[in-house]
This record gives structure tokens, sequence and C-alpha cells, in this order.
């Protein structure tokens, strides 16, 4: 056996991720419960050389071990914003785990885990890979989804995202086994050449297909594929919860994207109108059910379902418009931008509700933010401005999002969809104002046992203002955002 | 000869199945799977899939069938304890596939192929090595994302049922 040096160079941001976390937990049982912080540091360290050496090495097409794993641009940049969410995820920890007395540095170690299977599955280039990309990703979220341990609600959360996650996986698994049937490999040009040669109308390549989309609509919870989220979401400790909101739901887009239009471009036609249902459904529902949530945790958990309705339209476009290419990368691309601003959004949102304490537990129902102006502006005035930007109100990054995301359906000649999506922004606003409406034009409960105060320590101030500087920056100067996810996109 | 072995399997793997769902007592439901899982392992064998039959031994006749067992004298599962009630709906299963392999024998005719050895004399190698060996090269990468993932199953079932490590409980 030959070490395949130029294989593991291609490599080096996954062998670092990984071997960092490896190192994270094995320094964790030796380190004293004081100094754990430097487990967290140290992780951040190993991302921000990732950081360096992705953004170094992007722009070319390099694949390795055979084939099996590719790098390119496209995968780059979903590298690049998972390390961005998954640092701030980290910062955001800190302060949160000791308010919630997890004093298991495992948490981090995990966290990089689940990366390293995030940075596989959008490099994957053979759907063996990206199924395992995916196990590696969901088994340690299962894990830190039940990190409070003591706490019912959380455990029960693993527990279903455990149970539903195995489920889709198998649905998966069952996809990928016909595919292997069909074509005769997993390899995604294998794939397309096979269907290309069987024609567009082959049974197995559709079931395969089918059960492929039905797969990762489950990770990336569409509806009807959504059920799982808003316990889960609920149940886990906060700052899992906008890891799972923001990372997870990023790179299964960014894997799921890869596979349709490499794997099964030779059939749009039908993917496409499979697609454009699963979209509408999930406007649909995430956007109502999300009126009547009086959690924020399930508010936001059924914004994230209505998100992924919006990123959908990015791929459906994609496909609709396949033979033409520049309107095709501008749904690709209106895609990527969208998740990015989502996934910081997003998780801004979370810290914020990670950040309100109401004696020993999280302020996350609806009642806690009451009259928050009032008490403390800073926390307010950042909700405020994550939930205009959920709503995609200018001078948003938001705003940005969904204008470049509708023009991409409406050059594809989709003018109704984007109709559509307009009309759910507006549905939207309703639920993500009422959370402003709450914070700015009712008075604090003067009942002490109501009363809310700030946990922030400084690691989380900078994630505050790191996601309000991004949602204020691509908001008011998206030009230079646009054109990098242009410059991404899929060949 | 080939087709004497073949039978003896396959006798046995059907006797001992049926035996799985029929015996009252579920720890003999267990010890006749065991039983089953052998032969099963023993065709592999005359179809030259030594890898798959040393798996099989492994895999299901060491650590599943073993959970089973242990969950069988934890749960302490009295012999009364069955599910008498599907009875119907078993009937009905069985009888569309026993309609469907009929249907499909009726078409393609009933052909019994002789189980010989399958394209041998061509394998130098046996394929136990040949499957390390593509393990080991083209399929390195995927191998090794296994053992990640393996790693993190396993600190995460100690991390969520270990009683005691330290911390929280004050809270």
């Amino acid at each position: 056996m030959t070490l395949p040096l130029a294989d593991l160079v291609t490599m080096l941001p996954e062998l670092i991720v990984a071997a960092t976390a490896c190192l994270v937990l094995a320094l964790d049982p030796v380190t004293s419960p004081r100094r754990r912080d430097y487990l967290a540091w140290m992780s951040m360290a190993a991302l921000a050389a990732c950081f360096i050496v992705t953004a170094s090495g992007m722009g070319d097409r390099v694949s390795a071990f055979g084939g099996l794993v590719v790098v390119d641009a496209f995968a780059a940049f979903w590298k690049l914003l998972l390390y961005v969410v998954t640092g701030m995820t980290i910062l955001l920890s800190i302060g949160y785990l000791k308010e919630e007395r997890i004093a298991l540095a495992e948490f981090h170690g995990f966290l990089l885990l689940s990366l390293t299977g995030m940075m596989v599955m959008v490099s994957g280039a053979d759907l063996l890979v990206i199924y395992l990309g995916i196990e590696l990703m969901s088994i340690p979220l299962y894990v830190l989804a039940g990190f409070k341990r003591f706490e019912a609600r959380s455990i029960e959360s693993s527990a279903k995202y455990f149970i539903l996650g195995a489920f889709s996986s198998g649905l998966l698994l069952y996809g990928v086994s016909l595919v292997f049937g069909a074509a005769g490999s997993t390899r995604l040009a294998d794939i397309a050449a096979a269907v290309a040669a069987r024609g567009l109308n082959d049974p197995m390549i559709l079931m395969a297909m089918t059960l492929v989309i039905v797969g990762f609509g489950f990770k990336v919870a569409a509806v009807p594929f959504h059920m799982w989220t808003p316990d889960v979401y609920q149940g886990a400790p906060t700052s899992v919860t906008a890891f799972m909101a923001s990372a997870s739901k990023v790179a299964s887009f960014g894997a799921w994207l890869r596979v349709m239009l490499e794997g099964f471009g030779g059939v749009t036609p039908h993917w496409t109108g499979l697609l454009l249902g699963l979209c509408l459904l999930t406007l649909l529902v995430g956007n109502l059910v999300a009126i009547v949530q009086t959690n924020v945790k399930r508010m936001l958990a059924y914004s994230g379902i209505a998100h992924a309705g919006y990123a959908l339209i990015g791929v459906v476009v994609a496909g609709w418009a396949g033979a033409d290419a520049g309107i095709s990368s501008h749904g690709v691309s209106g895609m990527m931008l969208y998740l990015a601003v989502y996934a910081l959004m997003t998780l801004g949102a979370f810290a914020v509700v990670a950040v309100l304490r109401r004696g020993g537990v999280e302020g996350e129902d609806l009642e806690d933010f009451t009259g928050l102006a009032k008490r403390h502006k800073g926390a307010a005035f950042l909700m405020l401005l994550f939930m205009v930007s959920l709503a995609g109100i200018p001078p948003t990054a938001g705003f940005i999002g969904k204008l470049y995301l509708l023009t991409g359906a409406v050059r594809a000649g989709l003018t109704w969809l984007a109709v559509v999506g307009l009309i759910f922004a507006a549905v939207s606003a309703f639920y993500y104002l009422r959370v402003v409406m709450v914070m700015y034009m009712r008075d604090p409960s003067s009942d002490p046992a109501r009363h809310m105060r700030l946990a922030l320590p400084p690691a989380t101030v900078v994630v505050l203002l790191v996601a309000a500087a991004g949602v204020i920056l691509v908001g008011v100067y998206p030009g230079p955002f646009i054109e990098f996810t242009a410059s991404a996109v899929l060949p | 000869m080939p087709t004497l072995i073949f039978l003896y399997f396959a006798a046995i793997i059907v006797v001992t199945a049926a035996l799985v769902v029929a015996l009252r007592n579920p720890i003999y439901s267990a010890l006749s799977l065991l039983v089953m899982f052998f032969h099963v392992a023993g065709l592999y064998v005359t179809l030259h899939a030594e890898f798959l039959a040393a798996i099989q031994i492994i895999v299901y006749a060491g650590a599943i069938l073993v959970l089973y067992l242990f969950v069988v004298m934890l749960l302490n599962v009295k012999r009364d304890d069955r599910y008498n009630r599907q009875g119907p709906v078993a009937l009905f299963l069985g009888a569309v596939l026993l309609t469907e392999v009929v249907l499909l024998t009726a078409s393609h005719g009933l052909t019994v192929a002789s189980p010989g050895p399958a394209a041998d004399g061509e394998r130098v190698a046996g394929n136990t090595e040949a499957i390390g060996e593509v393990l080991y090269s083209t399929y390195l990468f995927p191998f090794e994302m296994a053992s990640l993932i393996l790693l993190a199953a396993m600190i995460g079932a100690v991390i969520l049922s270990k009683k005691d490590i330290m911390e929280s409980k004050s809270s």
C-alpha cells in the first residue's frame, strides 16, 4: 500500500479538522476544568488554519483518491461558510456551556467531527463518500442534541433526531443502492453517464432519484419531511440548535445540489417538477405553522423550514433552465448567497435566545421578550435586526438574498414562483415582526420571576457583532458577495 | 455433489428459519437463528465468497445474535408473550408473496442452476485478499471516514449513557 501523499495534501483541511477533533477528545480528560476553554481556542485556531488553506487554494478543480472526492470552488465556498458558522458556534458555546453547566469539552470535539462530515459531504463526488459524510455529520449532532443530559426535552430531541435521521439515511441508502444497480458505480460522473445512456424514463433511475431526494429532503427539513425539526430544535441546547439550523442545512444543500446537477443532471425535467412541489409545500407549511408558535426556538425552527423552501427555489431555477448556463448558474449562486445569509441571521437570532436568561433557564418563550427594549436595548436591537433580515426587509442581507434569488426565478421564466415567494415573505413578516412588536411596544413585566438578564461573555459579544455586521454589510454592499458566489458555482 | 451440498444447506436454512418463528421459547428461537446463520455462511462458501461467509459469522452470529440473546435474557421474556394477533396479517402477506412466486415461476419457468463455483480459476488471490486490497487503496478514504464515524458513535454513546461524569448533577 502506498500512501497517496498528493491526495492527502488536497484533503488537508479535512485532515486538520479531524485531527484537531481527535486531539480535543483526547486532551479533554487530562485538562483541568478551569482550563477547558483552551480546547475551544485550539479548535478556533484549527478553523483559522483551514480557512487560510481553503481560501488560498480556491478556484482550481482538483480531485483526489481516484475521483472519490473533488475540491473545486463550489466545495471551497461551502467550506469557508462552514468554518465561519462553526467558529461562531464554538465562540457562542464557550459562554453558553458555562451558563448551562455543561462541563464537557467533548462538545467542541464533536462539533469538529460533525464539521469534518460536512466538509466531506460538499466535496464528495461519489454517493458512497457523500453518504459517509452525512453520517459523520449526523452522529455527532445526535449526541450534541442530548448534551443537556439531565433534561428530558434534550434527551427526547436527541432520540427523535437519531431515529428519524437513521430512517432517512435508510431511504437515501436504498436510493444509492438502486443507482449502483443502474449505473454499476456510485461515482457521480458514472451516474451521469448511465442516466444519459438509459434515457429519461428509466424507472430504476427515477426511483433511485426520488429516494435520494427524499433522503436529502429529511436532512434539509423540507416539507413533508420536516416533522422532526421543531421538537429537535426546541429540545437541543441552543448553541447546538444554531449549528444544526445553519451548518447542517447549508452542507446538506451543498451536497444535494452537487448530486442533482452532476449525477442526475440528465433528468432535470423530472426532478425540477418534484423539487418544485417540495418547494411550494415547504414555503406554505413552514410559513403558516410558524405563525402560531409561541416559543421562539420553535418559531425559528419553522422559519428554518420556510427558508429551506426559498433555497429550493434556487435549485429549481438551476434545473429549470438546465440548457441556459447563465440562468442556471444564477439559480445556483442565488441559492448559495441565500443560504450564506440565512446561516448568519439564524445563528444571530439563536445567539440572542441563548444570551437571554430567566433565572437559570433560557428565555425562549415569546413572553420572555416582552418589553426587552426597555431593559436591554442592545440585545433588543440585535434581535430586531435579525428578525427584519429574516423577513427580508431592506437594508438587510435577507432582502438582498431574496431579491437575487427571485430575480433568478424571473429570468428562468418562473415569474409566478417569484410572486409566490414574495407573498410568503409578506406572511413571514407577520411572525418575525411580532417578536419586534413584543420587544418594543409592550412594557416589561414587573413580576420578578419574569425578570430577564443577559449572559454576555466577550466571546458571545463577538458572535453577535459578527452576525450583525454580516447582515448589514451584505445588505448595503452586496456586490462583492454576489460576485464571489457567482464565481464559485458548479460548472 | 455441489447440488447435494446446496440442498443440505438450503433445507437446513428453511427448517431453522421456520423454527425461529414456530418455537415457543425465545431462547430456542434465537439459537435456531444461530444455526440458520451458520448455514447461510456455508452457502456463501460454496459460492466462493469466503469473505462474506466470515463476515456473516462474525457480524450476524457473533455480534447481532449475542445482542438478541442479551436482550431476551435481560428483559426476561415470558414464554407466553407472543404476538398472536398478527396471524391474519401474516396470512394475507404470505398469500400475496406466494401468488407472486407462483406467477413469476409460471412466466419464467423454474430453472435450477447448480450452485457450482462461480468463475473459478480466474481468481488467483482469495477474495478476502482482493477486498482488503481495494479497501486500502481505492477506497482508503471512505474506509477512514467509517473509522471516524465509529469513533464518534462510541464516544457519543459513552457521553449520553454514563451517569456520573462529574459536573452537571450539581445543577
